[in-house]
Formats: structure tokens, sequence, C-alpha cells
């Protein structure tokens, strides 16, 4: 579904993405790992094609079409939806009139506020503008799932979050996935407490260091953090 | 004219603002009163689009004036007794105490427009609100200029008496053959103890036009005054700075304002509110929108005089074009302790990462644009009944989506 092939980025003149090769198969789903700052919001704003994120070599290609030099509502048209780690407030524009108009059929806007916990009020609220940042999360991942796309990225939903909502958030993230493509993004892995995934993958410095089964790596991850992918032997460097 | 007041059609402020009065036509044949529905298309669709409504149910009572003619005035019958809605030349003749209002709270000598309207001075609407009368569907107003370089001066007064309440919507429109003249309109609102006035006055010009409208409340204990005006055509120049004097104790004023600067219009609009009581309250909302070379001025004052008096001043102010200004002046002067005055104000382009975020939901550059600047022009904060809100918010959709 999703392929990236050899991909590098840069914004604001500074190499954020290093030779990144990330493939995404129908059906699966991924978690990225990485510590702050090692580039996962950048590559996922790089994946949407984001115009301060300028594509210096590579490729992105998305259901079998090259999306590399495609506008980003495009690229969300063709099935990519994503659930922001820190999106921006945009004040006068209700959340209610966004859901509205992201569902292709008629939704219960209510219902589906309060399958992520966020009371109807939500609805008539200038979208994040004075969220929590729990409340934020659970706008975010409402947004995706009224949008419904084929291939989802939810970028850190567990930060900031707290137990009772990592929970409805976890559980809403694997429902929703369950048949579906996805991209995790996470630091510090409690989302998969709750969430099945496929694959894992570490991103340091803005290169996919080593790729694997999630349980290992989140596990290694755990016990000795980041700094031991940088002194592992196995880590993969760009070429 | 008050004794000591001179009015002089010489003064000018702000004087880059300074118009020849002289320079306009004051030649206007008279016109015959007749029912809203004789009156020519084009009078009925302009007047329309400011608000006005043709067919009677829809509003409790009617002013319409064109040029310097009262074509139509007075209330549903049912309305008769509760209030009152005539000329003010009319009501000048009929009461004696209608002078005790008349250029009270406004200096006929303030400058050279109040001077025009007291000395050139053609009609205008007198509104009476009876005492405890609730009027539920809103009285209606129209200024209408059909001549080009018309001047029109009109001085309008409310008067809402103790207990009333009262919705009221005016609209200025000129002909679409008209391209340029003069408008001033002085208006003084009265809003007595415990009454309660929503004013929403809508503008529509053109882009040779000047407006100098001149306005003022005075709001007794537990009054309420709100004032709504919305202007999203171009128009040459358009200079105003109405003023509440809240003098009676938990007395409240809002001032919005929803402008759209387009073409080379030059806007430069301001309130003042002046807390003169224990417990008064001010707000001044505004949102202004300016593209291709427009200029406004959003102003505002706010003075508090007493203990226990709070106002705060918003100004937000969204820019469409790199050759459209907007310049914010919020002023507050406190001279009592334990007065509250505070202000917000922001003027900026639209942020590139909000463009960006509503793309990355799939909605295309266009979209996104004319979402936040749908959002931005919100109509809510004009606190209007539902039926009258939907009628603005639909002429704001229609503007700006001409506008993107």
């Amino acid at each position: 579904m999703l392929k990236i092939k050899s991909l590098t980025v840069e914004t604001a003149g500074k190499k954020v993405l290093n030779d990144i090769d990330l493939e995404i198969p129908e059906g699966e789903v991924h978690v990225l790992f990485g510590p702050n700052g090692s580039g996962k919001t950048s590559l996922i704003m790089s994946i949407l094609g984001f115009p301060n994120y300028r594509v210096v070599s590579g490729e992105i290609w998305f259901k079998g079409t090259n999306i590399t030099d495609m506008p980003t509502d495009k690229r969300v048209k063709l099935g990519i939806g994503v659930a922001f780690q820190n999106p921006p407030a945009v004040r006068g524009v209700k959340l209610g009139v966004i859901l509205s108009q992201l569902a292709s059929d008629e939704v219960d806007k209510r219902r589906l506020a309060e399958s992520v916990n966020l009371p109807p009020e939500f609805l008539e609220r200038d979208l994040n503008l004075g969220f929590s940042g729990g409340e934020l999360k659970r706008s975010e991942i409402l947004q995706v799932l009224a949008q419904r796309p084929d291939f989802a990225i939810f970028d850190e939903p567990d930060s900031g979050v707290d137990v009772e909502n990592l929970e409805v958030v976890g559980r809403t993230i694997e429902d929703f996935l369950d048949g579906r493509t996805g991209l995790l993004v996470t630091h510090m892995g409690h989302i998969l407490r709750y969430v099945d995934v496929d694959e894992a993958h570490v991103l340091l410095n803005g290169t996919i260091v080593c790729s694997g089964r999630p349980t290992q790596i989140l596990g290694q991850i755990m016990r000795e953090g980041y700094r031991w992918c940088e002194r592992c032997p196995k880590a993969r460097k760009p070429s | 004219m008050p004794e000591g007041k001179k009015a002089k059609l010489t003064d000018e402020r702000p004087p880059e603002l300074d118009l020849d009065v002289e320079g306009f036509s004051r030649n206007a044949p008279a016109w015959s009163p007749c029912p809203l529905s004789r009156l020519p298309a084009e009078v009925i669709g302009r007047a329309q689009d400011v608000g006005i409504k043709v067919e009677g149910e829809e509003r409790a009572g009617t002013y319409f004036q064109v040029d310097h003619s009262v074509v139509f005035r007075g209330v549903q019958k049912a309305l008769e007794g509760k209030a009152e809605m005539i000329s003010t030349r009319e009501a000048l003749q009929k009461y004696g105490w209608v002078k005790d209002y008349w250029w009270k709270i406004i200096d006929v000598d303030q400058d050279k427009y109040t001077a025009l309207a007291e000395l050139k001075w053609d009609q205008g609407y007198f509104i009476r609100v009876f005492e405890g009368q609730k009027v539920d569907l809103p009285l209606q107003a129209c200024l209408f200029i059909s001549r080009d370089n018309l001047n029109q001066n009109v001085h309008n007064l409310i008067i809402a008496e103790p207990e009333s309440e009262v919705q009221i919507i005016t609209g200025c429109t000129i002909h679409p053959d008209v391209r340029r003249g003069l408008h001033v309109g002085v208006t003084e609102f009265f809003v007595k103890k415990g009454a309660k006035v929503t004013f929403t006055m809508l503008h529509n010009w053109a882009q040779d036009f000047d407006a100098r409208p001149r306005s003022a409340a005075l709001l007794e204990e537990d009054a309420t005054f709100v004032s709504n005006y919305v202007c999203l055509k171009p128009v040459k120049s358009l200079q105003m700075y109405p003023a509440a004097y809240c003098r009676g104790n938990n007395s409240k004023v809002r001032f919005n304002a929803i402008l759209y600067g387009v073409g080379n219009s030059r806007l430069d609009i301001g309130s003042k509110v002046v807390l003169e009581a224990p417990g008064a309250r001010g707000e001044v909302i505004t949102r202004a929108l300016a593209s291709d070379s427009a200029q406004i001025y959003a102003r505002g004052l706010l003075v508090g005089e007493r203990e226990d008096a709070r106002a705060h001043l918003e100004c937000r102010g969204l820019l469409l074009s790199d050759d459209a200004f907007i310049h914010a002046i919020p002023e507050l002067i406190a001279k009592a302790k334990g007065a509250e005055l505070s202000h917000e104000a922001a003027v900026g382009k639209i942020a590139e990462d909000q463009i960006r975020y509503l793309m990355a939901r799939g909605f295309s550059e266009e979209e996104a644009q004319s979402l936040i600047v749908r959002g931005f022009m919100d109509v809510s904060i004009l606190g209007l009944p539902p039926a009258l809100e939907s009628e603005i918010r639909k002429m704001i959709d229609i503007t700006t989506k001409r506008a993107l």
C-alpha cells in the first residue's frame, strides 16, 4: 500500500530524513519507534507532502501511484489519513463542521465523539482551540474515524493521554485498524498494550536503523533505551 | 440646535479623510409614499441585500427613505400603541418632548458631518418602544440613495422606554447605478432603565461612495445596548466612531463589527465605551478582513470612570492580500480604582500551518482558505436571534465565496 524508496528530505535547509526505505503492505499495521527529534513527524509530513518538507531524493508510492510530487489534498483523497501530534488551533472552524465535511455519508457525529470520550459540546467548539493534550489526541482520532482512510497514521496517540483515556484511545484505534493498513508512531510504546501490530521500525537521526518483531524491539527499547540502538552493531547505516 | 453650539462646515477629523461636502448634489426630486412592493425592482433588490424584507410578516415595522423622501413608515397593526416608527421630522412636530433628545448625546459641532446633518437635514427615523413592551419581530429601516453623487443627511432617534425590548435592523444602500455620493447618518439612542436594544446595521455602498455615520447611545440603569455593524461591500471611505455612555448602574453595552474591506476601500471604524456607573460592562468585538488594497483602521476606546466597571476590547484582523492593510488601535483609559479594562488584538495573514492542516484532511487550498475565512467572519458574535443570524450568515457566505 505504502512504499518509500531511498527517501531523503530537508526542511529549512536541514536534512531530517536520510535514505529511508519503508514498505507497509495492505492490511498490515506497523509501528515506528524513535526518540524525540529522530524524524518521526518529519516522515509523516513528507508522506503528506507538506511543501516545507523538500524531497531531495527518493520516492513515495501509494496504492501503486508515485505520489512524491502530488499536492497534500490529492494524497489524502487517495486514502491517506493522519491523526497529528500537535495540530494547530483553527479559530472559527468548528470541529463538527469538519466532521460533517470529512464523512462521505451521514455519520452520527455525536456517537462518534462519544466513542473517543469527547462530550458532544466539542462539536461546537473551534478546532483544537483551548483543547487539552488528551482532548487534542481524541479530536484527531475522531477526525480520522470520520474520514475513514484506507491508510491511517497516528502520530504519538499515547503521549499526554491519561490512563483511562489511553485505553479508550487504544481500543478505538485497534477497532478502526482492524482490516485496514496503518502506521503508529510512538516513542514510549504504551499504545501497543491495546493495538496489535505486525512489524516495528526504529528511526534514529532520520534513518530507519532496524525493523523487526514489535515485541522484541519494544522490549529491547524498554530495557535499554534508544541509546542501545545507537550502539547496536546490526543498526542499518544510510547508504 | 442647542444653545451655545455652532454647526460648522469646515472642521474635519481625522484630516486625511477630509471630504469636500460642497462637491455633492443636494438636488433630489421627491418620491411619493407607497408600499414597499411598489418600489422599483432595483430598489427592492438592493434593499433586500441589506436585510430589508418587502413582505410585512417578518418585520414588526418599517421605515423606508429614498434620497430625501420618506416613502413608507409604520408598524404592524398589532404593535400600535406598543411601538412607534415615524420620521424624526414628524416626531418633532408630534411631540414637544422629542427636542429634549435631539442633539443631546452627539455634539452638533462635533465635526462638519454633524453640522451637515443639522444645516441640511433630510429626515431620518424615529423609533419609540413603549414601556414594558417586548417587540418579538425586528423593526427595519432602510436609508436608500437613488441618484448619483447625492448627499443624504439623516438624523435618527431611538427611544426604548423602561423595561422594553426591541431588535432593529437598518440597511443603508444605493441604487446599482449610483457610483458616488455621501451618506451622513446621525443616530441617538436612549436605552432607559432595564430596556434592551439590539441594533444591527448593514451597509452596502460603492467604490466611490463615502459614508459618515455618527451615533451615540445613553444607557440607564440595567439597560442593555448591542450595536452590530456589518460592512461587506466596497466603499471609498467610511469613518465612524460610535459612542456608548453607560450612565446607569449595571448597564451593558456591546459593539460588534464584521468588516470586509475590498478594492480600494478605506474603513476607519472605532467604538467608544464610557463606563460612568458602578457595575457597568462593555465589550467591543471586531472582525476585520482585508483584501485587494483595502485599508482598515479598527479603533476602540474603553473609559472606566467608576469602580467595578469592566470592559474588554477584542480585535482580530485577517489579511488576504499583500497590498491590504489593517491597523488595530485599542485604547484603554482607567480613571477609577477597580475599573478593569482589557484588550486583545491580533492582525495577520492566514497561518500557513492551518491551511496545511486542513489540506491534510483532504480540503483543497481554496477550500481550506474559505473555511478559515468563513469561520473568521463569525456571525455568532452578533448575538442575534437565529433567523436574523442565518440571514446575515448567508450574506457573508455569498460575499466571501466571491472573494476567494
